[in-house]
């Protein structure tokens, strides 16, 4: 369970920043507090500056991609307090195309930070003063942090004897690559029955005659109550 | 001919409109004093830096997208790749998230030996670190010496885990395999030992003329800007500010040690050398408490939905060779969920935010670097001083490739 000190700084939080923060949760302990994208500048401020939060550093800044939401990329702000010996993570949730404000003007740190979230996810941080790409080449195309960018990448290079000098070229692979699926049927096809495996939690023809059972239960419940 | 007129002759005025440009310098990626692969875009006014950017890149492997096309165990081996100067520190960060979103906990021998092991990796590091930090600004003896004690800081992971450097070693719930008999006395001489080799080495550095004069008043970094630009560890401490994972937040056992945390009082070059020579002093003290204080046991969880069974048991049991084989090849799933944890590694604050949506894969593995921030303030301190100076304030960085591009 998180401890009390930590439920009341939550708490604290979302009444101060009340406009901004949509809400809270406990992960594992962890506070994680989600805020709309455009107000983070805002929030990191207030965290910083305030005498009872104190999150003087910006640990981390990292993009997560989900590709299956509307909002594909969560923004996520790593901050510590030394003082408070404490440590929050504030959350926004991004459309592919949003831009979200830079928060260079709090954290000087995040300059890089942002500018390897904007190369390897390619969300645009406005205002940061020198979003090029960090990690990757001069020239790279893609974000390959991507969900949907492939592990081989596109691209390949090698040396090129003729022209003395590298050159790129479009990946050739001489097997295919080798994604092998260790997810265990036995755990991924609880819903699903093969006549007489007997390996599923509801035997196979028995699911109507189960849930009939349920339905009966819970009127029980329902006449004593 | 006097001066003045020479200097008034026509070819030489230079007009209203003439600019003169900084003279921009590439320093690396293929310099000695550049760590690894650094290439630096340096700005300079005469020999003074007037901006420093640094690309860097060159190293990168995509180590945090391939971790996700990986079981849990198969991604382990990536994090002794970051930082290959100390790679135990890295592991352990790495076993302890999945630890923590698995819920289970280490024996205590195995805890004790993590420590153990965690601390030889700081004195490797910062061996490393001060010896090419000398040999940066112009002494080669430490370079020389140092290496020779590196190397036998090398043989003890050798003996508990066959490898020099990737070690593979810490495993989520415990560490691979118990440590071999004799392992024990023989880490304990070098304990007794080393101490000698740092008092040499700081007689050598210490009270260097040279050495003070290339490291003291360069670089300096206020304690305000040292929590601005995102610093950890010594390079944290060495602005003065007392701020330790293993004290203020500790895990596994170093609640129970006794050990103090040194603090630089000027945050200037020669303050984290200081600092981080004191720190191996310690970190023999912890070792040698380790090495007293460990328990007999088990040195890795007994829950073998995550841990492998003991070979002699899958002899007999065909539950243990169940679980061997499930182990193997499918791993173990981590219920859904997200973590960010941080251990005290010994180039600053190394975390791992974790998130797992219940497969045997993580789902996002970030990796937060010490050295990524800390080089991404080398512009800052390095400007206003001279070249040579850029080469003092990178020593003093401790940065690795492996962590930095990832």
């Amino acid at each position: 369970m998180p401890d009390d000190s930590l439920k009341d700084l939550a708490d604290y939080i979302s009444e101060k920043m009340e406009k901004h923060v949509i809400g809270y949760v406990f992960e594992k302990d962890e506070l994680v507090v989600q805020v709309k994208p455009d107000d983070i500048a805002a929030v990191l401020q207030f965290l910083r500056d305030d005498r009872e939060c104190e999150y003087t550093t910006l640990i981390d800044l990292c993009g997560v991609d989900y590709p299956e939401r509307p909002e594909r990329f969560d923004v996520v702000y790593c901050l510590l307090s030394m003082r408070q010996n404490s440590r929050v993570r504030i959350k926004i949730a991004v459309e592919e195309d949003q831009i979200v404000p830079t928060v260079t003007g709090v954290f000087s740190v995040a300059g890089w930070l942002e500018r390897e979230t904007w190369d390897m996810y390619g969300i645009l941080f406005a205002g940061n003063p020198d979003l090029r790409r960090i990690l990757t080449d001069y020239g790279f195309e893609g974000h390959p942090q991507r969900k949907d960018f492939p592990l081989t990448g596109y691209v390949e290079l090698r040396y090129d004897e003729e022209q003395k000098r590298v050159v790129y070229e479009p990946v050739t692979l001489t097997q295919d690559y080798r994604s092998f699926d260790y997810l265990s049927p036995w755990e991924g096809m609880t819903d699903m029955q093969n006549a007489g495996d007997g390996k599923g939690s509801v035997p196979f023809g028995w699911k109507g005659i189960i849930d009939d059972a349920k339905d009966t239960e819970g009127q029980d419940n329902a006449s004593e109550g | 001919m006097p001066l003045k007129d020479r200097i008034d002759t026509p070819d030489v005025v230079i007009g209203e409109e003439t600019q003169i440009k900084p003279f921009t310098m590439n320093f690396g990626p293929q310099h000695p004093a550049a760590h690894g692969v650094l290439r630096l875009v340096l700005e300079m006014e005469g020999e003074i830096v007037e901006r420093a950017d640094p690309h860097i890149g060159l190293l990168h492997r995509g180590t945090e997208k391939l971790i996700e096309y990986k079981t849990y165990m198969q991604a382990l081996p990536y994090f002794d790749r970051l930082d290959y100067v100390c790679p135990m520190n890295q592991e352990h960060v790495f076993a302890m998230a999945i630890e923590k979103l698995l819920g289970i906990t280490v024996p205590r021998r195995g805890q004790y030996i993590r420590v153990l092991f965690c601390e030889l990796g700081r004195v490797l590091s910062h061996i490393l670190n001060i010896t090419t930090f000398a040999l940066d600004v112009g002494a080669i003896t430490p370079a020389l010496w140092g290496f020779e004690e590196r190397e036998k800081g090398m043989e003890f992971y050798e003996r508990i885990c066959g490898a020099r450097l990737h070690a593979n070693y810490f495993r989520p719930g415990g560490v691979a395999q118990d440590m071999p008999a004799g392992l024990a006395e023989d880490m304990m001489d070098w304990c007794d030992n080393f101490p000698k080799f740092l008092t040499d080495l700081e007689s050598l550095l210490t009270e260097n003329r040279i050495f003070k004069q290339r490291t003291v008043d360069i670089g300096v970094v206020s304690p305000e800007d040292a929590q601005d630009w995102g610093f950890t560890g010594a390079m944290l401490r060495g602005s003065g500010i007392a701020w330790d994972l293993r004290k203020s937040q500790p895990y596994e056992v170093y609640d129970e040690l006794d050990f103090d945390i040194p603090i630089g009082k000027t945050g200037d070059c020669y303050a984290r050398y200081l600092v981080r020579m004191e720190e191996m002093y310690q970190s023999i003290h912890i070792m040698k408490q380790c090495l007293e204080k460990m328990p007999d046991g088990y040195v890795r969880s007994n829950d073998y939905k995550v841990t492998p069974p003991p070979r002699a048991e899958m002899k007999s049991s065909m539950e243990a060779l169940i679980h061997h084989f499930k182990l193997y090849t499918e791993g173990f799933h981590v219920p859904a969920g997200e973590t960010y944890t941080a251990v005290e590694a010994p180039k600053g604050e190394f975390g791992v935010y974790l998130v797992s949506d219940g497969t045997n894969k993580p789902y996002r593995c970030r990796i937060r670097a010490p050295g990524f921030p800390h080089l991404q303030a080398l512009d800052f301190m390095s400007r206003g001083h001279q070249l040579a100076d850029t080469v003092s304030i990178i020593g003093s960085l401790d940065i690795v490739f492996g962590e930095i591009d990832r």
